[in-house]
């Protein structure tokens, strides 16, 4: 499969901090992978590097094999490189259908084929009945699917959803995983940061581990599971000793 | 199309104005107030579409004025060619402000703050270059014909500034309608996002201030030809600045008629005040800013908003 994303060695640095040390990972083409870790463990920087919102202090960022390190966002945008906030961000004043045509007019000039797209990404994400409410007035799940539905009506061929899934009650979780195994079926390659289990599970080919800035642990979701590093990094020191022991005993 | 019958409706009525009256108050109160709407009009496309608020579209309006004035009265330029110089150039103006504050990030009360400043520098610079005329001003010589941009009465000055109006109001219906105006809009309600979508947001912020610039400095070239006489107080004066946000946020911020609503309310209110204290200076100005007050408590949307809401 071809590379689609290559992060090497990126790390940053705030003041003191060092949010990021040398991570590194890479994505296929037509993959879905997660980035998993605890709070705090630098994951949202990392997006926020790659989708060139921050710089890095170190380290570079490939794109479909040509370097993308501090290219601003706009660029990358039409370079077909989405992303969603995890706190969303949509245009408040704006209704969902305006919202999401802000995105379509990306390859689209005219106001009436932006708003016709609009129509589309909103049926994908099943925001159909919603596309003239005003975004304010969105529940969490509703401003989520806003997100998503805003990054793909720009028609990208990378995909990094930052915890699109967090705050969703179970029913609505079951509604959305369909919704990005859909998207991936149409080809996007998807980095996805996510703290809900269950869906890295059944989402995820490939997952990465990061934890204070460094990437931990890597392979398929039940490989992951089951690290011991990955265990000691959610629940402290020792805590896969406990596990095992609790498992045998 | 239904949108642009509202305007040529609007415009046909107003229109009528001197064909109603010959009386010069009368006009000379509609001529303010029209001059007032187009500046407003101008703000309102960096203001109220794009969220940048400036404190100092003096910069323009002065520049327009007094680039009209001057390349008359000491280079002997045709009038109606001052006017598209006196345009270009504060549009000019704009580019420089706006490439110098959006490139360097400056948002919400900064850029406002950096804008004031800018149009306090050329004020200051003006009342001392010998160019303007320092502190004496600048007197546009009398020449009573449409080739001088000059009229016996005061109708034509009207019209000429009614078309004015008009052109600021068909610009903003055309943005409305296009992927610059979706984009002016996007980044006026969150920046990030915007960048998301792949907007170069310099790129659109600068646009909106140079078109911006030219229809404020428009109201310029116009005020010199209609009053005769400039001085740095009046062309670089806080004065128009504040007028020229006053319009829009009372008659509704973002929307294409608040500003003329904007402009024809305070003007009533500014003469009716005149009226019943006597001229009492500052007094209208008193008025202003309990009505800015008001509006922005109740009606944040501004006098459009409030009758949007009604079916």
């Amino acid at each position: 499969m071809t590379e689609i994303l290559r992060v090497e060695n990126v790390s940053r640095r705030f003041g003191g901090l060092l949010a990021l040390d040398r991570a590194a990972f890479t994505a296929d083409e037509g993959q879905i992978v997660a980035l998993v870790g605890p709070n705090g463990a630098g994951k949202t920087t990392l997006f926020a590097i790659i989708t060139g919102f921050l710089n890095p202090t170190e380290g570079r960022v490939f794109y479909q094999g040509a370097e993308i390190t501090g290219e601003p966002p706009h660029l990358l945008a039409r370079r077909g490189v989405a992303r969603t906030f995890q706190i969303a961000q949509p245009f408040t004043g704006l209704t969902v259908r305006e919202n999401i045509a802000v995105g379509s007019h990306l390859s689209r000039p005219s106001r009436a084929a932006a708003l016709a797209a609009a129509e589309d990404v909103a049926n994908a994400v099943g925001l159909a009945p919603m596309l003239d409410q005003p975004a304010a007035s969105l529940t969490v799940a509703g401003r989520k699917r806003l997100e998503l539905a805003r990054a793909l009506a720009i028609e990208p061929k990378l995909l990094l959803l930052d915890e699109v899934l967090a705050g969703l009650n179970p029913s609505e979780l079951r509604d959305m995983v369909p919704v990005i195994q859909a998207i991936r079926t149409r080809g996007i390659t998807i980095v996805m940061i996510e703290h809900v289990m269950q869906a890295v599970m059944s989402l995820a080919e490939q997952v990465f581990v990061l934890a204070e800035g460094r990437m931990i642990a890597m392979g398929p979701p039940q490989a992951i599971a089951a690290d011991a590093r990955v265990i000691e990094a959610y629940l402290g020191h020792g805590a896969a000793e406990r596990m095992r022991g609790a498992a045998h005993g | 199309m239904k949108s642009y019958g509202g305007i040529a409706l609007i415009v046909a009525l107003l229109a009528c104005v001197p064909l109603l009256t010959a009386s010069n108050v009368v006009l000379n109160f509609m001529v303010v107030a029209l001059l007032i709407a187009l500046v407003g009009q101008g703000w309102n496309i960096l203001g109220g579409y794009g969220g940048q608020y400036s404190f100092g579209h003096a910069a323009f309006f002065g520049t327009g004025a007094y680039v009209t004035a001057i390349l008359q009265v000491r280079y002997g330029v045709n009038a109606w060619l001052g006017l598209v110089i006196g345009i270009a150039a504060g549009a000019l103006v704009g580019a420089v402000t706006g490439a110098l504050s959006f490139r360097s990030g400056l948002r919400g009360s900064y850029f406002a703050l950096v804008t004031l400043a800018f149009a306090e520098v050329l004020r200051i610079v003006a009342s001392v270059a010998p160019i303007t005329g320092a502190g004496v001003g600048t007197l546009v010589k009398l020449d009573l014909r449409w080739e001088a941009f000059q009229f016996q009465s005061r109708a034509p000055f009207y019209w000429i500034i009614l078309a004015f109006v008009a052109v600021s109001l068909l610009i903003v219906k055309l943005i409305e309608g296009s992927r610059f105006g979706a984009y002016l809009v996007a980044v006026r309600e969150n920046e990030d996002a915007a960048k998301a979508a792949g907007i170069d947001v310099v790129r659109v912020k600068l646009t909106a201030m140079i078109l911006s610039a030219a229809i404020t400095a428009a109201g310029g070239c116009f005020y010199a030809q209609y009053f005769l006489f400039l001085d740095a107080g009046i062309a670089y004066g806080p004065w128009i600045s504040v007028e020229a946000l006053l319009a829009p946020i009372i008659g509704g911020i973002g929307t294409i008629y608040g500003p003329l609503l904007g402009a024809l309310v305070v003007k009533t209110l500014g003469e009716i005040t005149k009226l019943m204290t006597g001229h009492a200076p500052g007094l209208d100005l008193v008025i202003y800013g309990a009505v800015l007050i008001l509006v922005v408590a109740y009606a944040p949307r501004g006098i459009a908003g409030l009758l949007r809401r009604r079916p």
